[in-house]
C-alpha cells in the first residue's frame, strides 16, 4: 500500500516541497514588510553551495555538521538579502530590478558556481545528509508511515514554522507593527514604528529562510553539488506567496502540492509509464502549472487580491510620503 | 553629520553618462576585493580579462560572438523595461526564435538558392516565434492581471526543456538522425548553405569578423530609438511606464500597448535566436550546457539596466559585457574559476542600480548642528514630535 503512487507522491510532495515551503515563508516575510525581493532563486543556490560545503569539510558527527551547514546556509542567504536590503531600503533602487541583479549575481552563472568550482565541490555526493528521523517500525505503518514518519527533521521544523509565523503575524505586537509597515509605511511611521528597521530585519531573516531552503535542497533531496541544482523552485516559491494570499498556512498547501508536481516526472518514469513525450510534459508540469494557478489567481476582481500587502514593491522615502 | 537625499528637479544630461562610468569603475573595485579575498590577485586577472575579451589577436571576433546575442537580448530588455513592464523571458524568447529560425533555414534552405531570402525569411521566423512566446506573458498580464515577472520567467524553463526535447529527447525535423556522429551524440541538423549567414571581415587586429547578426542588431538600435523618441507609440508607452493612471485618463490603450511592447520585445530577443543558429552554430544547439548555459538572456538585463535602457548605449555595453563572458569562456580553468564573469555582471548591476539614487536624487551632507532641511520644510511633523 505505501508503494503506490498516491502515496508515494503525497510524500515525495512533502519532501520535495519543503524548501519551497522554507522559500515562500521568508519571502512572505520580506513582502509583509513591503519588500519584494525577486533574488530568492540566488539566496538559495548560495545557501544550498555553502550548506554542502559545510559538511563536506567540517569533519564532525553528522548531527553536529547537518546543524552547522544549515546555520551558515541560513547565514550566507541573510548576507546576500543584506545587498537587496541595502539597494532598496537605504538606496531606493527599483526593489524588480534589485532582485534580478541579485539573481544574476548569486545565481546558477554567479556566485553559487564560482563557490562550488572555486571549493571544488561537484562530483562528490554529500558526506552527511539529512534522514527521516523516526525509527523503521513508523515508517512502514500504511499510509500515514511515509507521509508522516517518513521525513528529516527540517520538515517537521518547517511545521514548526509556519505556526510560528501565523502566530508571530496574528499574535504579537512586532507582528503587527510589519504588517502595518508593509501596509502602510507612512502611517506605521507616524506611529513611533521605525520602517527602516523592520524592512531590513525581515528581508534578512527571508534570506536566512532562502539560504536553509537550498540547504534542504543540497542535503536531503539530492545531495550533490551541480550548477543551478534548485531549477528554479526560487521562482517558484515567489508564486506561490502570491497564490497563498500572503499566508503561512497558505504556503504549505501550495508548497506540497508543487512538490507533487516535481516528484511526478520522475516517479513516471521509475514506473515506466509513458504519456506521449513523458520526459517533456511531466518536467514542464510544475512551471506550467504554476503559471496556470497564477492565472486564476489574478484574473479575479479585487477580492483575489486579499492579502496583497499595499506597500509592496515601493520604497518608502520620509521626505516624498 | 547626516547625509539627506533631495529629489533632483532637473537631472543633468551628463550625469546619465558619468554616473554609469562610475558605477562600472566601482563594480571593478568592489569585486577586486572578492577576488582579493578569495586569493586571487585582481590586477592580473582583470588585465587577462581585457588582453582576453579586447585586445589579443582575434578577440574581437570573439567577443561579438558573445556580443551579438547580448545586443539582442540587451534592446529586448530595454524596449520592455523602458514601459516598466519586466519581460525577463528574453532567455525563452531566444530558444523559440531559434527553433524558427532553424526551421525556415531547413525547410527553405533546401528549397530555394536565393540566400538573401532565406536569411530574411530565418529573420521573421525568428521574430516570430521570439514574440509568440512574449505574448503569452503579454496576453495574460493585459487580459487577466498576471504578473509578467514571474510568467515571463517560468517560461524559459518550459523553453529550454522544449528545445532539449527537440535534439535529445525526439526524433524531430531539427534532429540529425543520420550518420555516424548523430548516433554517438544527438546533435541538430546542419543548415544548408544558403541559409547560413555571411560575415565580413575587417582587416585591422589580425581580422574582425563581422558577423551579419552585429549589423542586425545596429540597425533594430536605431528602429527601437526612432519608435521610442520619434513616434506616439514610443511617447506613449514611456507614459505608460511613468504613470499607469495618467496614460489611461489620457486615453491610451493600455492592454494593446502592452500586448504590442511585450510581443516588440519578445521579437527582437527572437532575432537574437535566429541569429544564433545563422550566424554561429548552423545547427539547433539543444544541449542543457550549450547554449542555455551561456544565460544571454539574463545578461541582456544587465545590459539594458546599465546603459540605462538607451538603445544605442545597450549596443556599447553588450560589446563589453561581450567581451567579459568572451574572456570568461576563454580563461576558464583552475586559475580562473567559472562564475566569475556572472559574479562581476551581478557587481556591475547592483553598482549602477545604487549609481541610479545619484541621478535622480542630490545628496546632502547635513554637519553636525545644522537645522535638517526637511524639518524646516515639514512644518507638521515638527509639531507633532
Amino acid at each position: 500500500m505505501n508503494n503506490s503512487l498516491l502515496v508515494v507522491l503525497i510524500a515525495s510532495g512533502v519532501a520535495y516541497g519543503t524548501p519551497l515551503l522554507y522559500a515562500a515563508l521568508g519571502e512572505l516575510l520580506a513582502e509583509r514588510s513591503g519588500v519584494l525581493n525577486l533574488g530568492v532563486e540566488g539566496m538559495m543556490l548560495v545557501g544550498a553551495v555553502m550548506g554542502f560545503w559545510t559538511v563536506q569539510r567540517l569533519h564532525t558527527n553528522t548531527g553536529v555538521a547537518l546543524a552547522a551547514a544549515v546555520l551558515v546556509a541560513g547565514l550566507m542567504g541573510a548576507l546576500m538579502a543584506s545587498i537587496h536590503a541595502f539597494l532598496v531600503i537605504t538606496l531606493r533602487a527599483s526593489q524588480i530590478v534589485s532582485g534580478l541583479a541579485l539573481t544574476i549575481f548569486a545565481g546558477a552563472v554567479g556566485l553559487s558556481s564560482y563557490l562550488g568550482n572555486d571549493l571544488n565541490l561537484s562530483g562528490a555526493p554529500a558526506a552527511h545528509q539529512l534522514n527521516a528521523v523516526f525509527p523503521k517500525t513508523m515508517q512502514d505503518w500504511p499510509i500515514v508511515g511515509p507521509i508522516l514518519f517518513g521525513q528529516n527533521v527540517l520538515v517537521y521544523v518547517s511545521w514548526a514554522c509556519v505556526v510560528g509565523i501565523w502566530l508571530y503575524l496574528t499574535r504579537t505586537r512586532p507582528g503587527l507593527n510589519v504588517r502595518a509597515v508593509g501596509e502602510s509605511p507612512a502611517a506605521a511611521d507616524t506611529m513611533g514604528i521605525n520602517v527602516t528597521r523592520y524592512r531590513y530585519a525581515h528581508t534578512l531573516v527571508g534570506g536566512a529562510f532562502a539560504g536553509v531552503a537550498g540547504a534542504v535542497v543540497t542535503l536531503a533531496i539530492t545531495p550533490q553539488w551541480v550548477d543551478g541544482i534548485t531549477g528554479g523552485a526560487g521562482w517558484i516559491a515567489i508564486a506561490l506567496v502570491i497564490f497563498a494570499f500572503w499566508r503561512p498556512e497558505l504556503c504549505l498547501v501550495g508548497a506540497y502540492f508543487f512538490g507533487a508536481l516535481q516528484a511526478l516526472a520522475p516517479q513516471l518514469q521509475a514506473r515506466d509509464i509513458n504519456l506521449g513525450p513523458t520526459v517533456l510534459w511531466t518536467n514542464a508540469l510544475p512551471y506550467v502549472m504554476t503559471i496556470v494557478v497564477l492565472v486564476i489567481v489574478s484574473s479575479g476582481t479585487a477580492k483575489s487580491r486579499l492579502g496583497a500587502p499595499a506597500a509592496l514593491g515601493n520604497a518608502y522615502i520620509r521626505e516624498e510620503r | 553629520m547626516r547625509v539627506t537625499f533631495e529629489r533632483r528637479l532637473s537631472q543633468p544630461w551628463w550625469l546619465s553618462v558619468v554616473v554609469p562610468v562610475c558605477s562600472l569603475v566601482a563594480a571593478f573595485v568592489i569585486a577586486g576585493v572578492v577576488l582579493l579575498a578569495t586569493g586571487i590577485n585582481p590586477l592580473s586577472t582583470y588585465r587577462q580579462l581585457f588582453d582576453a575579451g579586447f585586445i589579443e589577436s582575434g578577440s574581437l571576433s570573439q567577443t561579438l560572438i558573445s556580443a551579438t546575442p547580448l545586443a539582442f537580448t540587451g534592446l529586448a530588455a530595454a524596449a520592455a523595461f523602458r514601459m516598466k513592464l519586466y519581460n525577463i523571458g528574453a532567455e525563452g524568447q531566444m530558444y523559440m526564435g531559434a527553433i524558427f529560425g532553424s526551421a525556415a533555414g531547413l525547410y527553405l534552405g533546401s528549397r530555394s538558392s536565393s540566400s538573401a531570402f532565406v536569411i530574411f525569411a530565418m529573420v521573421v521566423a525568428g521574430i516570430v516565434g521570439g514574440a509568440a512566446w512574449a505574448s503569452i506573458p503579454g496576453v495574460l498580464r493585459a487580459f487577466f492581471r498576471t504578473n509578467e515577472i514571474l510568467t515571463s520567467l517560468l517560461l524559459n524553463y518550459v523553453a529550454g526543456l522544449i528545445l532539449t526535447y527537440l535534439i535529445f529527447e525526439s526524433e524531430s525535423y531539427w534532429r540529425q538522425t543520420k550518420g555516424f556522429n548523430a548516433s554517438v551524440f544527438p546533435v541538430g541538423k546542419q543548415l544548408p548553405k544558403v541559409a547560413q549567414w555571411p560575415t565580413w571581415t575587417i582587416d585591422v587586429q589580425g581580422g574582425i569578423v563581422i558577423p551579419l547578426g552585429a549589423l542586425i542588431a545596429v540597425i533594430v538600435a536605431v528602429i527601437l530609438w526612432a519608435l521610442y523618441s520619434r513616434t506616439r507609440f514610443g511617447f506613449e508607452a514611456r507614459v505608460l511606464g511613468d504613470s499607469d493612471r495618467a496614460a489611461r485618463y489620457s486615453g491610451v490603450r493600455v492592454r494593446r500597448k502592452i500586448l504590442a511592447v511585450m510581443a516588440l520585445s519578445g521579437g527582437i530577443a527572437g532575432i537574437g535566436g535566429a541569429s544564433q543558429v545563422g550566424d554561429f552554430a548552423h545547427a539547433l544547439d539543444g544541449d542543457p550546457n550549450g547554449l542555455q548555459k551561456l544565460s544571454y538572456g539574463y545578461s541582456g538585463i544587465v545590459v539594458a539596466a546599465l546603459a540605462r535602457y538607451n538603445p544605442f548605449a545597450t549596443l556599447l555595453v553588450a560589446l563589453l559585457i561581450g567581451g567579459l563572458k568572451n574572456a570568461g569562456n576563454t580563461l576558464e580553468g583552475p586559475n580562473f574559476p567559472a562564475g566569475l564573469v556572472g559574479v562581476l555582471q551581478g557587481i556591475i548591476l547592483f553598482c549602477a542600480l545604487g549609481g541610479e539614487l545619484l541621478v535622480r536624487y542630490r545628496m546632502r551632507v547635513h554637519r553636525h548642528g545644522a537645522v535638517p532641511r526637511d524639518a524646516a520644510a515639514a512644518p507638521a511633523r515638527k509639531a507633532a514630535s
